[in-house]
């Protein structure tokens, strides 16, 4: 087997792997939001399928499936068809270029565990990011229904807002670590050189902006339904709606993925290098795997701990909070950020 | 003397205040960490719910179910139709028609008047008990059945007549052996 065969089916297992577990993490996130929200509320939740209700993402699946599938009477059926298509897709091409572990020393080679490792990973899921927008604007616009309609250009002017909070908070990230790379970024924060600790006024805005992103609670006003029936997804129904759905859940996944790799360091966890050192590569990029993914379990968590504390954010107030609060704020941040990493030079400068 | 602004008569009086909120305060973040702090005690707390087909929520010992025409100790319809339960029900859910025993008929019925036919509407019946207290007989008694009033298809279906309503005769066996 020559090198370049052993790389594809390398790179195609890992992409499968990737898949699969973005796939299921989304499925018992539906689960654990029902868990979470129940317990919030001091209720159970779902506990008749299975133990602990862990066959009910399945029933909800098999249930969407047997459905009838319902198409409005719109002139754009071929659009109506691709929304869901394109929100799914955008939703799980982004975890293409996150870094799972460093890597494993498997049958004599040693294995990447990511599936690419690009020099503009961030560009990259910027531009994947601003894609899921016109699974969303499409999905609305073709269901020729005026709910639809508003929550989608809601959504739409929602999202490209926030991005540019979202991409100015990255920038003063960008100018500690120096690179694009999330492998690079991961590696510069071994042990517990966490960037949250170097840059926590960034990690609090790309917070905010990864909960605007998502279209979750307090910035769900695309779905809202109080005022907009189901929002982008009225005239959906069947696994479309099911796609609608389950692509705000991978977002999730990934958005908290994002934020555990970029502020919480990652597979890093403290004493890694030790680990690897004494107990080998393998073992050592297992517990790493663990961590990264209890660090973005914990954000899933974060996500509906939220959603079921902070009301939703009047349309307004949503615009107000993106564009004169957080626009303003990481631009400072930047040139806070710029001042400190040039403390010398300017020192220099005034004579010190 | 107090002026009838500050009067507060259930003692929960609360002032409004309209000062300006101060930039921390304008941050709403403190406000939104103390609400995950309320939102995750929660989490942890017993759960209300009661898992119903395993669990059964108690009953209150005045529970009033389904009603039943009782029999006495020899098998004999307490019932003599004399309409106080009619009279006495809220909803009108009651009626009877009255028929007079015949002699070899004295081992089913106790007096000499009996209720011919007895029906209840359990749609209007609302289970207040009131025909329960009426009875001079201790005829009419509301149970503690957990079954109220199954589902139907037609409204003629919950017009419970005797056939549903008296007490079955093996219940009646059962009771006098347990006396004797």
């Amino acid at each position: 087997m020559d090198s370049s065969t052993a790389f594809i089916v390398e790179k195609s297992v890992i992409i499968v792997v990737v898949f699969a577990v973005t796939m299921i993490m989304a499925m018992y996130s539906t689960w654990a939001e029902r868990k979470v929200a129940a317990y919030l509320q001091d209720r159970v939740g779902p506990n008749r399928a299975g133990w602990g209700g862990l066959l009910q993402p399945l029933a909800d699946g098999m249930k969407l499936f047997a459905k009838e599938e319902f198409e409005p009477d719109t002139k754009n059926r071929f659009l109506f068809f691709v929304g869901p298509a394109i929100a799914m897709s955008a939703a799980l091409m982004t975890s293409a270029v996150i870094p799972w572990g460093d890597k494993l020393h498997i049958f004599g080679k040693d294995v990447i565990l990511q599936a690419t490792d690009t020099d503009s990973a961030l560009l990259y899921i910027f531009a994947v990011v601003s894609i899921g927008v016109y699974g969303i604007m499409i999905g609305g616009w073709a269901s020729n229904n005026k709910f639809s309609l508003m929550g989608a250009v809601r959504a739409a002017s929602q999202m490209v807002s926030y991005e540019i909070a979202m991409g100015l908070s990255m920038i003063a990230l960008l100018m500690m670590t120096g690179t694009l790379s999330l492998k690079e970024i991961s590696v510069q924060q071994h042990g517990l050189h966490w960037n949250v600790f170097y840059q926590p006024l960034s990690f609090l805005i790309f917070l905010i902006c990864a909960f605007a992103e998502t279209n979750r609670t307090p910035f769900d006003l695309a779905e809202c339904e109080s005022e907009l029936i189901g929002g982008y997804h009225t005239e959906y129904s069947s696994m479309k709606m099911g796609f609608y759905l389950f692509a705000e859940y991978a977002n999730m996944f990934i958005s908290s993925t994002i934020i555990s790799v970029l502020f919480f360091g990652g597979y890093n966890y403290p004493g890694m290098s030790w680990v690897v050192e004494n107990w080998g590569v393998n073992l050592g990029n297992i517990i790493g795997m663990g961590a990264l993914f209890a660090k973005l379990c914990f954000f899933i968590f974060f996500f509906m701990w939220i959603r079921w504390t902070i009301p939703r954010f009047r349309y307004d107030q949503l615009m107000n909070l993106g564009w004169k609060i957080l626009i303003p704020l990481s631009i400072a941040n930047i040139i806070i950020t710029g001042i400190i990493n040039l403390r010398g030079e300017i020192l220099t400068y005034f004579g010190f | 003397m107090s002026s009838i602004q500050n009067i507060s008569l259930s003692g929960s009086k609360k002032q409004v205040s309209n000062k300006e909120m101060t930039f921390l305060e304008r941050l709403y973040l403190i406000a939104i960490v103390k609400g995950l702090w309320i939102t995750i005690k929660h989490f942890f707390s017993k759960k209300a719910t009661i898992h119903y087909p395993e669990q059964v929520r108690e009953f209150s010992p005045v529970y009033r179910g389904r009603h039943m025409l009782k029999r006495d100790e020899q098998g004999r319809e307490n019932c003599t139709a004399c309409g106080l339960c009619a009279l006495s029900c809220p909803a009108e859910a009651i009626t009877m028609k009255a028929a007079e025993r015949k002699p070899d008929e004295k081992h089913l019925y106790r007096e000499e008047k009996y209720a011919e036919i007895y029906e209840i509407n359990m749609l209007r019946c609302i289970f207040c008990g009131l025909c329960e207290e009426a009875c001079p007989k201790d005829a009419i008694y509301l149970t503690i059945s957990k079954e109220l009033v199954p589902a139907q298809y037609d409204r003629e279906d919950f017009i419970f007549g005797k056939d549903k309503l008296v007490m079955p005769l093996e219940m009646a066996i059962a009771n006098t052996k347990n006396l004797n």
